[in-house]
């Protein structure tokens, strides 16, 4: 069975966040002196060759995002650290903020290089206030190092959105607009933050970097699924022993998740579902759990990895009572720009709601599964397009719990 | 310190005025008309725009609300962990209801939604500091901390 393996969390509790010389003396800043060797072609390519895919949810090849803003031309270029982590459920963005602040900044400093970028953003969640200090901190002892020669970077704080961790929708929002997301193309690597190629990536993705560049893309795409290599850091909440999280390769199976490292359900209870990626994540049922947890993989069972969220629920939770909470948060966060989410995250929690409290037929079902699946196709966004899949997955896998809700 | 003089220090930080809010909701709480009207003035953007953001995001007021803003997980882990109790236990202490403030101006009670701190659900936040694992009985005390 698979064991814990830390890349990205690799000094977690070993050093002083706020201290720079601790993260040196365990080699931190190596892999920058190393990358600034090298040409930035050849750079990008070992990036490439790692595998590395999005840690944000999308799952997207880093290496190639990167190649995108290399070969852009333009007078300048932004890197931008997606550190909105908004996901219900996700915290291992603030786990390496909090206590690694400056693995993302060496990982920022990486990619500043790599595509020819001077300027960078870390947009932080509004209700991770008390990270401002800690990152403001980190990156003025970088500078004093000289790390961050021909790179500033700069701390953003968001205002409580979920719709900003979607990049262009962040990228509004630094430019200080309502966080509405774009139509795209253009892509930020082209067309970004004021226009200019942009990089977003997520805290846990730029992570990654330094260890990559130090051990080689070679090494890293051996870890885990080979599609989806290296780790993944799951946040483990809900029905289970060890309500805590744990990096693994990406190859650990979902039952490993919860059994091993989760301890099982508490009580002696049974397992019933458990929604993996955050609130906009598939619900997954018993048969379901050797699926491994790589994005592929999970794809291939309607489900999605995305931020490594876990919530678990034992067999006396009312799953339409947790999906119509689900629907209500959609409502809530979607930001209105296109009319099939801003009308459809509303409808689906109204029929949810009327389901939840008894009142609901089997029409009201069936128009809530078509509902879902024109959003998945129609909305502007990924909040859209993913806000029907725990309703979707809930009602092919759990229909006997609507049914026995239904007038 | 003045509204005035909290915006003007992002002046020059290019699309700033989601600073210049944050700090001027540090000092009061919420965002009355003359700030939108001076941010809107400062980062030379139409009024209406200035009153769009400041409508857009979830940690804004344009209403008046107590000094120390309470906000309540109510996202799925938070929700099975027992929410609903500390809301309950929320409400009856202060003698409001979700989305009101106390008559003394003290306390303003509002959800949010998941606030990055579900390894100890439910979770709340007190202008911004969060609290772990609340129940009921940790109510009072939690408030109590807010209450001289
Ligand atoms: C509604 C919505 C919310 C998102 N929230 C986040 C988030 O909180 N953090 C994040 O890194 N990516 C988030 N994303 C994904 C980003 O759009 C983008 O894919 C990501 O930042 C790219 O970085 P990566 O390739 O390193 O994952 C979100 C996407 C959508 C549609
Ligand atoms: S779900 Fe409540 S803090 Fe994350």
């Amino acid at each position: 069975m698979a064991e814990e393996m830390r890349i990205v969390l690799r000094n977690y509790g070993k050093i002083d966040p706020l201290e720079i010389n601790d993260y040196i003396a365990l080699d931190g800043y190596k892999a920058l002196e190393k990358a600034k060797a090298m040409e930035q072609a050849l750079l990008i390519a070992d990036v490439k060759k790692a595998n590395l895919r999005g840690r944000g949810g999308a799952g997207f090849n880093c290496g190639q995002k990167w190649s995108f803003a290399y070969q852009a031309q333009a007078d300048q270029k932004y890197v931008i650290c997606n550190a909105d982590e908004g996901e219900p459920g996700t915290y291992k963005d603030r786990l390496i903020m909090e206590n690694d602040p400056h693995t993302l900044i060496e990982g920022m400093a990486i990619c500043a290089y790599a595509i020819g970028a001077t300027k960078g953003y870390i947009y932080l969640r509004g209700e991770y206030p008390f990270l401002v200090s800690t990152l403001n901190a980190a990156i003025e002892q970088a500078s004093k190092k000289g790390f961050l020669d021909k790179f500033s970077i700069e701390v953003r704080s968001g205002a409580g959105a979920y719709v900003c961790g979607e990049e262009t929708a962040l990228i509004e929002s630094i430019e200080g607009k309502r966080g509405e997301p774009r139509f795209k193309p253009p892509y930020p690597p082209a067309e970004g933050l004021w226009g200019k190629p942009t990089i977003v990536n997520n805290v846990e993705t730029f992570a990654n970097i330094p260890v990559i560049v130090d051990k080689g893309g070679e090494w890293y795409a051996s870890i885990g699924a080979p599609s989806y290599p290296g780790t993944k850091v799951f946040t483990l909440t809900g029905d289970i022993n060890n309500r805590t999280f744990f990096e693994v390769p990406t190859n650990t199976t979902i039952y490993e998740l919860i059994y091993k490292f989760g301890g099982g359900i508490p009580a002696g209870k049974k397992f019933k579902a458990v929604q993996i990626g955050g609130t906009s994540g598939a619900f997954i049922p018993t048969e379901l759990l050797k699926t491994p947890v790589a994005f592929d993989a999970m794809s291939e069972i309607g489900a999605t990895t995305g931020s490594g969220a876990v919530l678990v629920l034992d067999e006396t939770r009312d799953i339409v009572d947790v999906v119509t909470r689900i629907a209500g948060f959609f409502e809530h966060e979607s930001c209105g720009k296109c009319a099939p989410c801003r009308e459809g995250t509303a409808r689906t929690h109204e029929l949810m709601h009327k389901l939840n409290e008894g009142f609901g037929s089997s029409e009201d079902l069936e128009l809530l599964d078509r509902l879902g699946r024109v959003m998945s196709i129609s909305c502007l966004c990924g909040l859209g397009q993913a806000a029907p899949a725990p309703v979707l997955s809930t009602i092919k896998h759990f229909n006997a719990d609507y049914y026995a809700k239904l007038v | 310190m003045d509204y005035k003089a909290i915006i003007a220090k992002y002046r020059d930080t290019t699309g700033g005025i989601l600073e210049a809010f944050n700090a001027v909701q540090k000092e009061l709480s919420y965002l009355p008309e003359e700030v939108i009207a001076e941010a809107a003035r400062i980062f030379n953007i139409p009024a209406a725009e200035a009153y769009g953001v400041a409508t857009f995001y979830s940690m804004y007021s344009v209403e008046a609300r107590g000094k120390n803003v309470i906000r309540i997980c109510e996202s799925a882990p938070c929700h099975i962990a027992g929410a609903d109790e500390v809301i309950a236990a929320l409400e009856r202490e202060l003698g409001i209801l979700m989305g009101e403030s106390t008559v003394d101006g003290l306390f303003a009670l509002e959800f949010t939604e998941c606030v990055g701190q579900c390894q100890a659900t439910p979770v709340i936040t007190i202008n911004g500091e969060p609290f772990f694992d609340v129940t009921a009985a940790k109510v009072p005390g939690i408030l109590a901390k807010f209450q001289k």
